[in-house]
Parts: C-alpha cells; sequence; structure tokens
C-alpha cells in the first residue's frame, strides 16, 4: 500500500497494534530530556522501583534554566538552581548520560540531538518539549511529550499513541533574496493558523524546501508545533546524508551504508495519500514578522499593523485588538517604522551556527543602533566555540552585541534574560505569546536576517533596507572555505 | 499502583461546584521537582479559613471527597492528582467530573466515582449531621455506602478494571514486555546509541561576563 513518510516511520516502529480503538503501542529511538520536565518522571520511576530501561538511548542537556552570563559562577535563582541539581542527580542515579553547563556538549536540546549526530532519519525521536518537531527535519518522527509520558518512555521505551493525520505542505519556486526558511514557516502558519496542524503530522516538501541546507529545514520543522501540529517532517535526501556523515553518533561502514539505503526508502509514495494539502509559492515571499500575541499574527514587513476595525469577524477583531493593546501597537502603522528596544538571536528555532554566520555577514564593520541592546546566544557550545573559530564573535562585539554562552536564554525567560514590562523585542525565537519573554514583554518574531538588519536600524527592517548588496548566499562566510568540523 | 477493591474511610462533604485545578492546587506549588509532599498544597487558598472543612478535627483524616459537580475542571496539571492523593484521598465523588481530571486520575490510582446529585446530597446530609462518618466504596459492586444509606456509582470499566488490577498507564505497557523485547531484537544496528558517549574533543567553555 502507497503510505506517507510519517505512515511508513510509523509503521516500522509498532511494537503492538491497537485493537478495539485502543492505540498503538510505538517503539522509540532516541530519548532526549531536560531539567524542566524530567524530575517528576524520574521521581516517579524511583518511587515504583523502575529503572530506565535503556539508558543507552536516552541522553539529557541543561539548557531551559540555564544562565548564559557568568557560568562558572553558582546559579543565583534558587529553583532553576534545584531544578539542575535535581537532573545531575537524576543522571547519575539512573546512568543517562547528561551534557553539563560549562561541557562543550552542552546546550539546547534540540541542537545537541543533531550536532552529534544521534538524530537520524526514520527514528522516532521524543522529548519534554513541544519543540521536539525539530528532528523531523531528518524524516524522523519527533513530537514533545508529558511529563508522565517522559516517564512512560524511560520506563518501557515505548509510547501508546492514538493515530495521527497527515497534511502535505508543498513549497515550490525560489525564495527571494533576504527571505529565509523562518520566512517561509511564519508564512504557513499565517496561512493555516495557528490551529490549523491540530491532530496533523505535517510533511514540507517542493523545490524551495530541497534547496535548503539541514539548518533551514529544522527551522521550519521547529515552528511546526506553532501551526498545532504534532510533528513536522522533510523526507531525507542526500543534504541530509551530508549533514551527517562523520558525526560522532553517525553509523560507520557497513552500517552507513545499510542505514543510508533504507533512508532513500523514506519518502512518501507518489501516489500516497495525505488527509489534507497546503500549496504555497516561495516566490511570493518576503521576510516576515510577527504583529500579535501568538505566531500566526503575521504579516510580509513590508504591511502595516492590522486595523481590527477593518476585520469583519468579531472573533478575530476582538482578537486583534487584545493583542494590539498587549503589544502597544498603532493600528495602520507601517511595520518598519516599529522601533525596538532589544534584538535575541539565538533558541532551537535560529540559534545555530548557519544563523550567527548570516547575522554576522550582515553586521560586519558595522555598528548597531544606539537604541537598541543585541543579545547574541548560540544554540550549544559547540555553536559557539565553532562561531569563535570563525572569528564571528569578534564581528559581533565589535557591533555592540553581547556574545553569551548556550541555552535557551530569552526565548522564554526562565533564566535572567528577560524583557521588562513594554520592552519590545525582535527575537528569532519561536513563541510571540503574551510574557513569554518575560513579564509584559512584547515580542516580534523575525528571521536572524531581520533580526540583523533591526539592530542596525533600530526599527524592523529587511536586508534590503541597508545601503549594502546583500548576498544571500549564506552558506559561506566571507567566500572563504566553510572550517565545519563534525560536531556542529 | 495499588489494587483497589474496597475502600473505607472518613468521608468528607465539600459543598461546592466548580472546583478548578487552581483551587485544587494553585500554580505557585508547580515550580517543585518532587511529585508527592504535596499535601501542604491541596486547596491552599481555603486552608488558611477555620471554618474550611478540612480544619475541623472530625473530617481532617478524611479520605473520601464528596464534592459538587464539576470537579477538576480547568487546566490539565497532574499536580491535581498527586495533591489529593497526597492529602490521602482515595476516592472522589462528584454528579460530574471534568475530563482531563478523570483520566490523569485513573491513570494515578484515584478512584473518580460519578453519583447523582440526589444521592450527593444525601451524602452530604450524612456526613455533615455526624462527622467523622466512615465512607465504604466498593469497586465491584460500585456502591458506595455511609451509615444505612448505599448510593450507586458509575466508573467506566476500563478504569475500573485498572484500579482494581492496580495498573498504571507504564503497568499496562509492561504487560506487554515480552513484545517489546522482541522488538528490540529487530532494531538494526545503525540505530544510534547515546552510550558510549561519543563526542568531539572537549574543550574549555569561557564563561561570558556582563558587559
Ligand atoms: S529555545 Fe525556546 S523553544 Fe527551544 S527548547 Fe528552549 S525554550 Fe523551548
Amino acid at each position: 500500500m502507497a503510505g506517507t513518510l510519517a505512515e511508513k516511520v510509523w509503521e516500522a516502529h509498532l511494537v503492538r497494534r491497537g485493537e478495539n480503538g485502543s492505540p498503538d503501542l510505538l517503539y522509540i529511538d532516541l530519548h532526549l530530556v531536560h531539567e524542566v520536565t524530567s524530575p517528576q518522571a524520574f521521581e516517579g520511576l524511583r518511587l515504583a522501583g523502575r529503572p530506565v530501561r535503556r539508558p543507552d538511548l536516552t541522553i539529557a542537556t541543561e539548557d531551559h534554566n540555564t544562565p548564559t552570563l557568568d557560568i562558572d559562577l553558582p546559579i543565583a535563582d534558587l529553583t532553576s538552581r534545584t531544578q539542575i541539581d535535581t537532573l545531575r542527580a537524576n543522571a547519575k542515579e539512573f546512568g543517562v548520560r547528561l551534557h553539563s553547563l560549562g561541557d562543550a556538549d552542552q546546550g539546547i536540546v534540540h541542537q545537541v540531538g543533531p550536532q552529534l549526530g544521534l538524530t537520524m532519519p526514520g527514528l522516532t525521536v521524543v522529548c519534554g518539549d513541544s519543540h521536539t518537531s525539530t528532528h523531523g527535519a531528518f524524516g524522523a518522527l519527533a513530537f514533545g511529550i508529558g511529563t508522565s509520558e517522559v516517564e512512560h518512555v524511560l520506563a518501557t521505551q515505548t509510547l501508546p499513541l492514538a493515530p495521527f493525520r497527515t497534511m502535505a505542505i508543498t513549497v515550490d519556486g525560489e525564495l527571494p533574496a533576504g527571505a529565509t526558511s523562518k520566512d517561509i514557516i511564519l508564512a504557513i502558519i499565517a496561512k493555516i493558523g495557528t490551529g490549523g496542524g491540530q491532530g496533523y503530522v505535517l510533511e514540507y516538501r517542493g523545490e524551495a524546501i530541497r534547496t535548503l541546507s539541514m539548518e533551514a529545514r529544522m527551522t521550519i520543522c521547529n515552528m511546526s508545533i506553532e501551526a498545532g501540529a504534532r510533528a513536522g517532517m522533510i523526507a531525507p535526501d542526500e543534504t541530509t546524508f551530508e549533514y551527517l556523515k562523520g558525526r560522532p553518533h553517525a553509523p560507520e561502514g557497513e552500517d552507513w551504508d545499510a542505514a543510508v539505503e533504507y533512508w532513500k526508502t523514506l519518502r512518501s509514495d507518489d501516489d500516497a495519500e495525505f488527509d489534507a494539502e497546503v500549496v504555497l509559492d516561495a516566490a511570493d515571499l518576503e521576510p516576515f514578522v510577527t504583529w500579535g500575541t501568538n505566531p500566526g499574527q503575521g504579516l510580509p514587513l513590508s504591511a502595516s499593523v492590522p486595523v481590527p476595525s477593518e476585520i469583519a469577524d468579531e472573533n478575530e477583531r476582538v482578537t486583534a485588538e487584545r493583542a494590539l493593546e498587549y503589544m502597544g501597537l498603532e493600528p495602520g502603522k507601517p511595520l518598519r517604522e516599529v522601533a525596538v528596544d532589544t534584538v535575541f538571536i539565538g533558541s532551537c528555532t535560529n540559534g545555530r551556527i548557519e544563523d550567527l554566520r548570516s547575522v554576522a555577514k550582515v553586521v560586519k564593520g558595522r555598528k548597531k543602533a544606539d537604541s537598541v541592546r543585541v543579545l547574541v546566544v548560540p544554540s550549544s557550545a559547540r555553536v559557539r566555540l565553532q562561531a569563535e573559530a570563525e572569528g564571528l564573535d569578534v564581528i559581533f562585539k565589535d557591533f555592540g552585541a553581547e556574545w553569551r554562552n548556550a541555552g535557551c536564554s530569552m526565548c522564554l525567560g526562565m533564566n535572567p534574560d528577560q524583557l521588562a514590562p513594554g520592552e519590545r523585542s525582535a527575537s528569532t525565537s519561536n513563541r510571540n505569546f503574551e510574557g513569554r519573554q518575560g513579564k509584559g514583554g512584547r515580542t516580534h518574531l523575525v528571521s536572524p536576517l531581520v533580526a540583523a538588519a533591526t539592530a542596525i536600524r533600530g526599527t524592523l527592517s529587511s536586508v534590503s533596507d541597508l545601503d549594502l548588496p546583500y548576498d544571500v548566499d549564506i552558506t559561506t562566510f566571507d567566500g572563504s572555505p566553510l572550517p565545519v568540523p563534525a560536531g556542529i | 499502583m495499588e489494587k483497589i477493591h474496597t475502600h473505607t474511610g472518613v468521608g468528607v462533604p465539600l459543598r461546592r461546584s466548580n472546583v478548578d485545578t487552581d483551587q485544587i492546587i494553585p500554580a505557585v506549588y508547580l515550580k517543585r521537582v518532587t511529585r508527592t509532599g504535596f499535601e501542604d498544597a491541596l486547596f491552599a487558598a481555603w486552608r488558611g479559613d477555620p471554618s474550611f472543612v478540612l480544619n475541623q478535627d472530625a473530617y481532617r483524616n478524611g479520605s473520601v471527597l464528596v464534592a459538587g459537580p464539576d470537579f477538576g475542571t480547568g487546566s490539565s496539571r497532574e499536580h491535581a492528582v498527586w495533591a489529593l492523593k497526597d492529602y490521602g484521598f482515595r476516592v472522589v465523588l462528584s454528579s460530574r467530573f471534568a475530563d482531563i481530571f478523570r483520566g490523569n486520575s485513573g491513570k494515578q490510582g484515584l478512584v473518580t466515582g460519578i453519583v447523582s446529585p440526589e444521592d450527593i446530597e444525601l451524602l452530604w446530609k450524612i456526613l455533615e449531621t455526624k462527622p467523622g462518618t466512615e465512607v465504604t466504596v466498593d469497586l465491584e459492586a460500585k456502591t458506595a455506602t455511609a451509615d444505612d444509606v448505599t448510593v450507586p456509582f458509575q466508573i467506566d470499566d476500563y478504569t475500573r478494571w485498572r484500579l482494581m488490577e492496580g495498573l498504571d498507564d507504564i503497568g499496562l505497557t509492561l504487560t506487554n514486555e515480552a513484545d517489546i523485547t522482541a522488538f528490540e531484537a529487530t532494531r538494526e544496528s545503525w540505530r544510534p546509541k547515546t552510550l558510549p558517549a561519543k563526542h568531539l574533543p572537549s574543550v574549555p567553555i569561557e564563561a561570558a561576563r556582563p558587559v
């Protein structure tokens, strides 16, 4: 029978098919753990006297709470410190591999999996974090789970799961200069809405997706959850294999050959049926920015802040009014005139080496606007090391940006990196909910290129607003060959 | 999880409807890293009131909560069930429960029985006129008995079976352990293992400083 990519991966993990409406039992290949959603799961095991079934399929890292300054000093915030200490004790007790703050492999959980070569096509990957969908960029079925499910996977390495529906999102054409994969996903969410993907696994395909690097693909899959979907996937191809080859945990020798042969079969069959389909033309896209308090409230940068009184649907009007009030935005004001206080470059959406390179390329030799503070937070310690090896840190510092240690940071403000009430940010992260980046903070979600241009001009901007011709080829830096060791 | 066939304990009349999970346990307690020891958090906002039912000696050691309709609405926090169990409750009777709360309860071994509003009223009267009266809940017969009054309650067969067998979700999955082990034997060798750990050379990471 013809199948979609998601169905193929599902079928390959069936331990037991559910009968009479009971859920299927699925095997989990890789379980990523962090300090926020794991403490009660480990305690549940302890109370029931159960071990971790497969410590060798489990890996933990510290990311949500970790400071990005003074990481060699004790963590000041008590709750944060308790969560981190608890994870350390649990990892030790249950024999789980942990990459702690200060370790070269520490970083945001969704960067650590791919950079170690643990995330691969055809796997089932789970983590107590909704942005686990990131790993779908490799053609893995990856999704976030709750604390009791974390305990369930730790104890059994399986999950009982109800079937999902599939949605194909085809992005044809070529992205125009200055637009990135972040703009693709923001446009998709604006089109289908924050609930549009509910109950679905999304599969991104089409010419524009094929030409994207792995990192750009991760950005897209990362935000699948913002469209309400459980997971997002992209079929693996040469770009995927190229990224994986030589990474610490990538298969070697015969295993590699067998894996690649299998991975090549991981694509939706031509006659596979999806439950829903969406088509987009990349050529129509331009840099996108959110104006409201959910990721679906986005518009092209050339647009103006919506005018609620012009919105016919009452519900939407009220929602828009409330969002604009929280955001402190004047209806009808051109988005390009909105001034920001902070630019945050980081997170599991856009804190990867490629993102940092593209920002560095724009800001090199320039100075940030006096009115903004700029935070650059690499997604992992290895990304930080790599950036430093390429001299990007110097470019950022000369520009006037703060160069920080790795972690989730201002993406959710669980550590000291927060917006003050009323403070406005242009942020490369994934959620613009009320208070997400700090109580009363106002977030505009943007791509790294828009973040860079905004840091220069002080108002929401794209690279086309700068007086420099900009070369969108962001895979090389300064034309020199890329020194990319495995591991980033 | 303990098997439950019958349970007998002091009944606590909670004459309130729409007790949501924020009232069962306020959000401030969610920062904790433990999953036991939430007894102090149960109904935290009401516990300061000396007239609150759990502050009266006769009810203090209660284990069967008899509540008004729409118990457990609001956020899906599993902590609500932990708090009730930690305090000592084994059974909650109400004429209507929120779905997620009922689901969470069944998984954690807290019995939730649906009793008609008239029968709830009947139980309240007994428990209020004779504080400290014990209620016996019989899962087999699906009845609750206080004094000389016996009322029926509803609970779905699947949850009832699980409670009587003492199976939590994990226990249930582990009844298929042979299948899991058999599946593991078929996994290809290219699939990744996190242990033994492989990584690039460890390099000291410089701490960023405030500017
Ligand atoms: S960077 Fe943000 S979205 Fe990603 S895992 Fe951390 S908190 Fe979640």
